[in-house]
């Protein structure tokens, strides 16, 4: 409802940009991508802090399937914006733009998070391993965020600026709908994700029993 | 058409496709379990039943 909400004010409600023109109409699903990837990131660091502090293995299972999540949404940010870019600059990728390479070395971060967790064999150490790791990553997700502020070159566009949303009317409206369908749509898969993982931890118990 | 439309379509069609994939990836897995909720199912039925005893 909200996805398709968020698409009807994308393509029939908000105005067209004068400055970039219809490829603006990226930014409601890239920007609200990219903010719920550090969103999944994030409460996949803060399950494995939970989990180094509680021992629980439930929190090990939560942190994995957040940052999994993360990592989804994280290459369509990748994709998205590699469009944009091309429409926009000519270019899909441009290695001069800090930004982009911080949020391709946090999405690659996560993405070896899987190897480390799947070259270790199930149990206590590999559930605290990828604690730690997931935990080392959440410190590139404000690196990543400021790169832009703190670059020299502001070829990439500033949404958020320190006196707020440079952008208002139809466009924050249209944005702040797009925002929340897709952390609704995350948590909702998020939840699907972890429901699938703790019937198939329970079968495998169940299995065991049997044999 | 212009070449703007055209790559904002295909930004659009890229996400929904792999949120599409990822719940069909998903929807596969849950079939799975259930398949294998049934197998377990059907050997609980095919175990011979324990005898009660009384305790006490």
């Amino acid at each position: 409802m909200l996805v398709t909400t968020s698409l009807a004010l994308i393509f029939y409600v908000a105005p067209t940009d004068a400055d970039q023109g219809f490829s603006q109409r990226i930014f409601y699903f890239h920007v609200s991508i990219a903010f719920t990837a550090y969103a999944c990131f994030a409460l996949g660091a803060w399950k494995a802090l939970v989990h180094l502090w509680k021992r629980d293995p439930e929190a090990d299972l939560e942190s994995y399937v957040g940052i999994h999540q993360g990592v989804i949404f994280g290459s369509l940010v990748l994709i998205t914006g590699s469009i944009w870019a091309k429409i926009s600059w000519g270019h899909w990728w441009l290695w001069s733009e800090n930004q982009l390479v911080l949020f391709l070395v946090l999405f690659l971060f996560y993405a070896a998070y899987f190897m480390l967790r799947f070259s270790v064999d199930a149990g206590p150490q590999r559930a605290n391993l990828s604690a730690v790791y997931a935990l080392f990553g959440v410190v590139l997700i404000p690196v990543s965020f400021l790169a832009i502020r703190l670059a020299q070159k502001f070829i990439h566009p500033v949404v958020f600026t320190r006196n707020g949303p440079s952008f208002g009317g139809w466009i924050l409206a249209t944005y702040c709908v797009s925002q929340v369908a897709m952390l609704v749509l995350a948590y909702t898969l998020y939840r699907v994700e972890l429901a699938g993982k703790r019937l198939d931890i329970r079968l495998r118990k169940l299995r065991e029993s049997y044999t | 058409m212009t070449t703007a439309e055209k790559y904002v379509t295909a930004a659009y069609c890229v996400v929904f496709a792999l949120v599409l994939a990822y719940v069909v990836i998903i929807a596969l897995k849950l079939q799975r379990l259930e398949r294998e909720v049934d197998q377990l199912a059907e050997r609980a039925d095919e175990a011979p039943e324990r005898e009660t005893v009384s305790v006490g």
